[in-house]
């Protein structure tokens, strides 16, 4: 297959050191050769290719901006953001699994876990050798996750878990889930093992959207999990917003790679459309969009790049990743749109990838804080008031 | 074992080739260079070599400063060390950059030096033998197996319509073929690992060419297709325009 080159208007590269540079490349390589040939099976058949996982974890992408003692190739940011850019280029439901895996059960084992609780788990994510889930959505609670209902109550030695999370990517697949629930009021981290009795997690069906991805619900009844599986330095709704935290700077990456591959696919596509007797690309409304879908290509990449080198500073503060989340996926769909209009007819046909990748940005601009709750956030912290409270 | 890769920094098969000002060059502004990909296959199999049977491997290059990444990708791969012997714009032809190499591995220590049968920028695949011959050691090239036993080997090469299998002694000098195995992407451990490794840096000697380029020139685009619209259009197609029935 032909490599992929991706997009460099404005020497962007330039600003990537070597490291940086091999890590895009090796995933990117990867992807072209592992996961794009079989990602619109698996998106029409609805499954995900658990086959691809233990070759992700030998690649080293799960919790891969973690220390190295737990078997994690302690990247930088920029490097770990670039990693979710390839996975996303490919299909975001993968670039979802490595998103969950390490940015929301591995990165709360390793930022609020027990030393115990670190040693035993990470590794074993790190290997893909288990998988992990987060929930804290909840049917009645999205936006304002905390009003959730899932409840945690203090019974001898164990806690006793009752509630339930939905939208909850890996749920069904996964070894452990990383539940957020009430304890005495106050939102507490739980690690539960799959199999624990009282606990279950069917799939949800019938998705439009994120197809190559598993999305269950979680369902807790008078699930009894041991003292120690609680996350011991989690205290409140800032646990889990710093998780998010996480997961929503690899998506302010990772949708850069929806925007590189339906970018690529309009402009070879408008190159080759022959009608009129010539390449639609000479159409000067055809060249507008492709102008604009480049622009925005451009503009994301270097808001992204500094937003990761600011993280790396530990300057970073979560209202700008909220902007940059807000904006990319916002563009990233607006280019996949334009990019699905360029194909004709043949947008809608899996044989491009412009109406997945479409489809996959529906969600990927909804989870982890809409566009609105973002603007909010933003908005509070320029205003100094806060609408949503 | 002590394994010598020769590795190569070329432009990426995808990049759009454009000819130099000179006309004997390539222009390699906005060009993304890569890893030769033949020589992955060399680097894979000294890798898989050394995890089976132990030994050291060292990955050498000769080229512009910005070969070393290419010398990077090996490391990160999992070579242990690197030699780049520098050649800013390099005017050599195939004797002079043979003979550089095979200089440098001579103060070695190797058993096995192992090259992908052919760079994919020039096409020349004639190192590897010529590094050969001038070390006096046996070279086998377009190789799709190979083992080693101690001080002898085997290998299997692709000859036209066939396949030819080969014995020799070490050390030997061995040319990848696709084929051969299935390179390792470098990890992100091994990225990280490959910071930490060394890559010693000597200067190129010019030795005088004994080749020289006079003219590069791009192809010929080609004729855009004709769709026919039946059989017997097809029919008279071949009779008329391509006058082969």
């Amino acid at each position: 297959m032909q490599n992929f080159i991706g997009v460099d208007y404005f020497d962007f590269d330039s600003l990537l050191n070597e490291e940086e540079i091999l890590v895009r490349n090796s995933v990117r390589d990867f992807v072209s050769e592992n996961l794009i040939p079989v990602i619109e099976k698996h998106y029409e058949e609805a499954t995900f290719p658990n086959y691809l996982i233990p070759k992700l974890a030998e690649l080293g992408i799960f919790g891969a901006n973690l220390p190295e003692k737990y078997g994690c190739a302690n990247l930088n940011n920029v490097a770990y953001g670039l990693i979710m850019q390839e996975l996303e280029r490919g299909d975001s439901g993968i670039r979802s699994f490595a998103s969950v895996q390490g940015a929301l059960v591995m990165y709360p084992i390793f930022t609020y876990g027990s030393e115990e609780q670190k040693d035993y788990w990470l590794p074993l994510l790190a290997s893909g050798k288990k998988i992990g889930c987060f929930g804290l959505t909840e049917p009645d609670f999205g936006s304002n996750p905390g009003g959730m209902i899932t409840r945690a109550v203090k019974d001898g030695n164990s806690y006793v878990l009752n509630g339930a999370k939905m939208w909850i990517t890996n749920g069904t697949v996964a070894d452990v889930a990383v539940v957020w629930a009430k304890l005495d009021g106050v939102v507490k981290g739980f690690l539960v093992e799959k199999g624990t009795p009282g606990f279950s997690a069917p799939e949800t069906k019938g998705k439009f959207s994120l197809r190559a991805s598993v999305t269950s619900e979680l369902i807790f009844q008078d699930v009894r999990i041991p003292l120690e599986n609680l996350l011991p330095k989690a205290d409140g709704l800032a646990g889990p917003l710093g998780c998010l935290n996480q997961a929503r700077y690899g998506i302010a990456w990772g949708v850069i790679g929806s925007m590189l591959a339906c970018y690529d696919s309009a402009l070879n596509y408008s190159k080759t459309r022959i009608q009129f007797d010539k390449p639609i690309a000479s159409f000067q409304i055809i060249q507008d969009k492709l102008a604009k879908m480049l622009t925005e290509i451009v503009k994301a990449q270097f808001m992204t790049l500094q937003l990761g080198r600011l993280k790396d500073a530990g300057k970073l503060r979560h209202q700008q990743v909220s902007l940059a989340k807000r904006n990319n996926c916002r563009e990233a769909l607006e280019i996949a749109r334009a990019a699905r209009d360029i194909h004709g007819a043949n947008g809608i046909a899996n044989e491009y990838p412009v109406m997945r990748h479409m489809c996959n940005l529906e969600s990927v601009k909804t989870y982890e804080g809409t566009e609105d709750i973002h603007a909010l956030i933003i908005g509070a912290d320029i205003t100094g008031i806060q609408a949503f409270r | 074992m002590n394994i010598v890769v020769c590795v190569k920094h070329v432009p990426d098969t995808a990049s759009r080739i454009r000819i130099g000002a000179n006309g004997t060059s390539i222009d390699t502004s906005d060009i993304s260079f890569v890893l030769n990909p033949y020589d992955e296959i060399a680097v894979e199999e000294s890798l898989k070599l050394k995890e089976a049977q132990g030994g050291n491997v060292t990955v050498l290059t000769l080229g512009g400063e910005n070969a070393s990444s290419s010398l990077r990708t090996a490391l990160a791969m999992g070579a242990d060390e690197a030699i780049h012997i520098k050649a800013e714009n390099w005017q050599g032809d195939s004797y002079a950059t043979a003979k550089n190499i095979a200089n440098e591995i001579q103060k070695l220590p190797f058993d096995l030096i192992l090259f992908g049968k052919q760079a994919v920028d020039d096409d020349n695949l004639a190192v590897p033998q010529m590094v050969a011959e001038f070390l006096g050691i046996p070279s086998v090239t377009v190789v799709v197996s190979l083992e080693i036993n101690g001080n002898t080997g085997k290998a299997e090469r692709e000859i036209e319509g066939g396949k030819e299998v080969v014995e020799f002694s070490l050390p030997v000098a061995i040319a990848a073929q696709k084929g051969l195995n299935e390179p390792r992407y470098p990890s992100m451990k091994g990225i990280m690992t490959a910071k930490r490794k060394t890559i010693t840096t000597i200067e190129a000697t010019q030795f005088e060419a004994k080749a020289k380029i006079v003219k590069m020139e791009i192809p010929a685009s080609r004729s855009t297709g004709k769709i026919l619209g039946g059989v017997s259009e097809l029919i008279g197609s071949l009779k008329n325009e391509a006058k082969v029935i």
